[in-house]
């Protein structure tokens, strides 16, 4: 085997490794110069367009299972079209846009969305911030409590939900069971506003907080010993190392995971749906925990409105590139006052 | 002897993305074969394959009907797919039917959906009046599966004639009738009626509700009306409907007047209301027996007996169709048709409780002596005959589930949280109208 030709720089444009002046010396000559050319130029297509194929399968994916999707979704959102007959679109402009503006249950979806955003985000970076810094101790069997951290996000989020409805039962469930046990009322979980929204933050939180832990856990990691050593030596306590070395040390990591726990939090679809107790797409008989994703899905699929729910991804869309813009300036901001 | 590396990785490179290409393709290209689903080669024998869609417990292959059809026809393969809820199986049948792929030969189809498939999917499905003997199937059931220039879409599998079940011991402990005549003598004729006698069970009752969800009961009313979602020109009528605002307030008023648990039917927490014996009285088609059976604790059985409901009406039953895109439409059409025949209907109805759509059926003696754990001796066969006689001609419409399911689930069901029946109404109105608005 060769070594490895392709980390070696590529030859001379000119005959590679045969001196151009001798090409017309001999036929024999001429013809082991032609042949070098032609392996040149092989090698130079090869150099350039190699990477493209290597490249091409993600991008080849991502066209036929993003891009069109995306655009097709965007033509559809000007046209009405119902689910019964997908390839009979009537022009609409933008109505569907416009009409989006006075639409009271997309705009109590996106109040949800964001209230279940911030009560499932908030205590569960907190949490997982928490947990990490036990965590980052010297602990015994630290390997089992790591694995038992991601067990919830290995779980379907499907199977999660079901136990959850079981929990949160008003009637039978365990959650109700306990509140009565030390001599609180039932608490209706499923169709009041603000039980329903913590009962399905929960899942939430007890999904990710684990996941985010450990990346939390790994940035502590890297942070050097002798930072800890130093203010140590200076007489700093546990609690003022974690506010003075660790927090600022994690800014970024920290950062990440609130832009990524955003971008969740404002597409939660799965655990909603499952935890009606009606089994519809309504979120609730009032709509009460409807997240922006169920009315997607209740306009599209359910009541078969495709033209309005492409309207309704679209805007989405739009919504998280603000956010992600939001992300960019704050996070800029942070890194320029540090 | 670089080149020749050189060419080497670029064969296996290129066989890479080929494959990884073709591997795209392939997926792609197997979906389609199966969905069209019909190939011949199943079996192994050369014997021909028909698959069926089906959703639930349609009981064809737990009865033994597959095997009964087999055995007449050797050079046939019967396989099934069961999606457990309708809710599921149907966008996806809508969205294969509009792509015409991944159907299977027979697809089953639920009565609150054939309205729609009739309205805008005709033209994809095999007519089977050829198949099926128009004779043979109640009228209206025939009717709902015909499109308006006289295509015969689907032939019906069952019906639901309704009638009441109700437990026995609890009717006797508030002081009520147990037998079946005099029970069906106390409501006969009105809802109103039967929300008067709720009222005598409710005085004396304790821990207990006579009925067990507002859902239930507003569904019982309104499959008993002739018209109720949209009027017989296809227009939507619900909001205007004097029944079904009648129906709701009925309900409604029931509810805030305590005879109603707060449930939703076909939840866990409702299941453990049956299991509990937490309530009197349900409307009851025949396809619940199997519901309430599979609920109930052990020492419930024989404890309920059906008595005929205020007003005759129809819940649930489903219709089997034909996609033309299968490449064995004529084989699937005469299984479809034998499948819904009076004979395997009663056997059905024998097993599984889905009551035929034949009425040449209902003197059958799988039918006449049909019994059921949960109501010890009650001759329920001859009990829903009578009931499904009864059935008034019903105009449906396209979105009937949906218009449905927003009085229930975003309307009457506010009542028992402790919202009045205006704000329920308007709730219910608002969301109907914007599910229905394109």
């Amino acid at each position: 085997m060769s070594p490895r030709h392709d980390t070696a720089a590529p030859p001379e444009k000119e005959g590679g490794a045969a001196p151009a002046d001798r090409i017309p010396s001999s036929t024999p000559a001429e013809a082991d110069v032609r042949r070098r050319a032609r392996l040149s130029r092989r090698w130079q297509r090869d150099m350039r367009w190699s990477p493209y194929a290597f490249v091409s399968p993600f991008f080849l994916l991502f066209l036929a299972f993003g891009l069109f999707p995306l655009i097709y979704t965007g033509w559809a959102s000007l046209h009405a079209v119902e689910l019964t007959a997908p390839t009979d679109m009537d022009w609409v402009g933008l109505r569907n846009y416009t009409r989006i503006f006075d639409d009271d249950f997309f705009w109590n979806a996106a109040k949800n969305t964001l209230t279940i955003g911030i009560i499932s985000t908030v205590p569960q970076l907190m949490m997982a911030m928490g947990l990490a810094h036990i965590l980052n101790y010297k602990l015994r069997g630290s390997t089992f409590y790591r694995v038992a951290m991601l067990a919830p996000y290995a779980t379907s989020i499907a199977a999660a939900s079901l136990v959850f409805v079981l929990l949160f039962g008003r009637d039978y469930g365990m959650i109700n069971w306990a509140l009565n046990a030390v001599g609180f009322d039932n608490i209706d979980w499923q169709n009041d506003k603000w039980p329903s929204q913590i009962a399905v933050s929960s899942i939430i939180i007890w999904r990710w907080t684990g996941y985010n832990a450990l990346i939390y856990l790994a940035a502590m990691q890297a942070i050097p010993q002798d930072l800890y050593e130093s203010a140590a030596l200076d007489g700093a306590s546990r609690w003022k190392q974690f506010l003075h070395v660790t927090l600022p040390s994690l800014r970024p990591t920290i950062l990440f995971t609130v832009v990524v726990s955003t971008i969740g939090a404002s597409q939660v679809f799965g655990e909603p749906l499952l935890f009606d107790a009606n089994k519809g797409a309504s979120g609730g008989a009032q709509h009460q925990f409807q997240t922006l994703g169920l009315y997607l899905y209740e306009q599209g699929w359910v009541n078969q409105h495709l033209g309005r729910a492409s309207a309704i991804a679209w805007t989405m869309f739009l919504i998280l590139i603000v956010i992600g813009i939001v992300n960019y300036v704050i996070s800029r901001r942070l890194r320029a006052s540090s | 002897m670089r080149a020749r590396t050189r060419t080497a990785r670029k064969v296996v490179v290129l066989a890479t993305i080929a494959s990884l290409g073709t591997g795209l393709l392939a997926g792609c290209a197997d979906d389609g074969k199966d969905s069209s689903g019909s190939s011949s080669e199943g079996g192994g024998k050369g014997k021909t394959k028909i698959t069926l869609g089906l959703f639930g417990t349609a009981g064809f292959e737990e009865s033994g009907l597959y095997k009964e059809y087999e055995k007449l026809h050797p050079d046939i393969d019967i396989q099934q797919t069961v999606v457990e809820r309708n809710e599921n199986y149907y966008p996806a049948l809508v969205n294969h039917l509009t792509t015409n792929s991944g159907l299977q030969d027979i697809q089953m189809v639920e009565v609150g959906n054939i309205a729609e498939i009739v309205e805008t999917q005709a033209t994809k499905l095999l007519d089977l009046s050829k198949y099926g003997k128009e004779s043979d199937y109640l009228d209206w059931k025939w009717k709902q599966a015909t499109t308006k220039d006289g295509q015969t879409i689907g032939v019906g599998t069952d019906i639901g004639p309704m009638a009441i079940c109700y437990r026995t011991d609890l009717f006797k402990a508030a002081g009520l009738p147990t037998d079946r005549e005099e029970v069906g003598k106390l409501w006969a004729g009105s809802w109103d009626k039967f929300v008067d006698v709720g009222k005598q069970y409710q005085a004396k009752a304790k821990g207990t509700t006579f009925l067990d969800s507002p859902g239930g009961l507003l569904q019982a009313i309104l499959s008993s009306e002739t018209e109720r979602f949209y009027d017989s020109a296809g227009e939507v009528i619900y909001k205007t409907n004097p029944a079904v605002k009648a129906a709701f307030d009925l309900t409604s008023q029931a509810a805030e007047d305590g005879l109603i648990g707060n449930q939703t039917q076909f939840q866990p927490a409702w299941d453990t209301t049956i299991a509990n014996s937490k309530f009197a009285a349900m409307s009851c088609p025949p396809w619940m027996l199997g519901y309430i059976k599979g609920k109930s604790k052990p020492e419930a059985a024989g404890k309920w007996d059906v008595a005929q409901s205020p007003v005759s009406g129809n819940w649930g039953g489903s219709f089997l169709t034909v996609p033309k895109s299968g490449k064995n439409t004529e084989e699937a059409a005469k299984l479809a048709a034998w499948l819904t025949a009076p004979e395997q209907q009663a056997k059905l109805f024998g097993v599984q409780g889905s009551f035929p759509s034949t009425p040449a059926a209902y003197d059958s003696t799988e039918v006449t002596t049909a019994k059921n754990d949960m109501t010890g001796a009650a001759p329920i066969g001859t009990i829903f005959a009578e009931a499904a006689k009864n059935i008034p001609v019903q105009t449906i419409g396209p979105k009937d589930q949906i218009i449905q399911q927003g009085l229930t689930d975003n309307g009457v069901v506010l009542v028992t949280q402790g919202k009045s029946p205006e704000e329920a109404w308007k709730n219910a109105v608002k969301t109907i109208d914007n599910n229905l608005e394109k």
